[in-house]
């Protein structure tokens, strides 16, 4: 199956690959899985003060795919608010990316991903306030 | 010619049995292959698309679909993974696994350094004996998973839903025991 560019360039140069401490408060960490073919992801959002993201980091053991659609979301991520990183569908990251109908559940996991790091961090500081 | 009814033709094959049924065992989750594999080669011999040489091109085409299904009945029943999911479609609760769940997140944690130790195993001092410490632990992850598989649909009604879980988690498992295998063959043939 042919990638498009896009996902060729996000495969071989991804962005914001690593991993943050996930005791820090100031850290939500989102961990998913694919049933459908077995890969994992973890996003980790770093949160400001203010509620902005300012950093983002990602790793993922997966097809190019998956890889691309989770370095996208970190690209996105950062510098948004928590309420405005909530909004990014699957669907405007599988345009993006130009994904393929059977590579759709990628885009699916990405924005699982975000949803799960934001609840994350949300639960972290909801019970410490 | 086409006026014979196909399955005279097939051994009594039939398309529309579900595999345990094709291979004459009880519906459960121990299958093994080399008691089935008998069998299978029985099967293969009826469906042989040569057998079918004097049904014309329809005939031609209805042996491939006899031997396309005999091969992936086998092949379900052979597979941990495949068997455990065709168990419950069979028993009227597929599983969704294009849906995403965020699951259990100690067994996705789990998940994830394993596949980072697999990912370091060429950089460690003893690459050979660092997969193979990642490749049992894949196998003893599936072994436990195959238990606790057979353990709920064992309980019925009650148990399909965990069940459905375990066959979910089993494909994150042997994909690592995959991949797992295919470096540690790679590791000790360089």
């Amino acid at each position: 199956m042919a990638y498009s560019e896009k996902v060729i360039d996000h495969y071989e140069n991804p962005r914001n690959v690593g991993k943050m401490d996930d005791k820090d408060p100031s850290v939500g960490t989102g961990m998913v899985g694919a049933p459908a073919c077995g890969d994992v992801m973890r996003l980790q959002i770093k949160v400001d003060e203010t509620g902005v993201i300012e950093d983002a980091k990602f790793k993922t053991y997966g097809c190019g795919s998956a890889i691309a659609s989770s370095s996208l979301a970190t690209e996105w991520m950062k510098g948004r608010t928590l309420d405005e990183a909530a909004e990014i569908r699957n669907t405007q990251i599988a345009e993006e990316l130009a994904l393929p109908p059977v590579k759709i559940h990628c885009s699916v996991l990405a924005e699982d991903a975000i949803k799960a790091a934001i609840d994350d961090y949300r639960k972290k500081n909801d019970s410490a306030a | 010619m086409s006026d014979i009814p196909f399955s005279d033709h097939t051994g009594g094959v039939d398309l529309r049995s579900n595999y345990f049924e094709l291979f004459g065992i009880p519906v459960g989750y121990d299958v093994e292959r080399s008691a089935i594999q008998p069998r299978y080669l029985e099967l293969q011999r009826v469906v042989h698309p040569d057998r079918f040489a004097g049904l014309g091109e329809r005939g031609q085409r209805l042996a491939i679909q006899y031997a396309a299904f005999v091969n992936e009945a086998f092949d379900t029943l052979c597979s941990p993974l495949k068997r455990a999911l065709y168990l419950l479609e069979v028993s009227g609760h597929p599983v969704d696994v294009e849906r995403n769940t965020v699951m259990d997140a100690a067994f996705l944690m789990e998940q994830m350094s394993l596949r980072e130790e697999l990912s370091e195993v060429r950089d460690s001092a003893d690459p050979e004996a660092a997969v193979e410490s990642v490749r049992e632990n894949a196998e003893a992850m599936m072994d436990a998973l195959k238990d606790e598989f057979v353990r709920l649909w064992q309980e019925g009604e009650t148990g399909y839903e965990q069940a459905a879980d375990c066959a979910r988690k089993m494909h994150f498992a042997e994909k690592l025991l995959d991949e797992a295998e295919q470096l540690e063959e790679e590791i000790l043939d360089s």
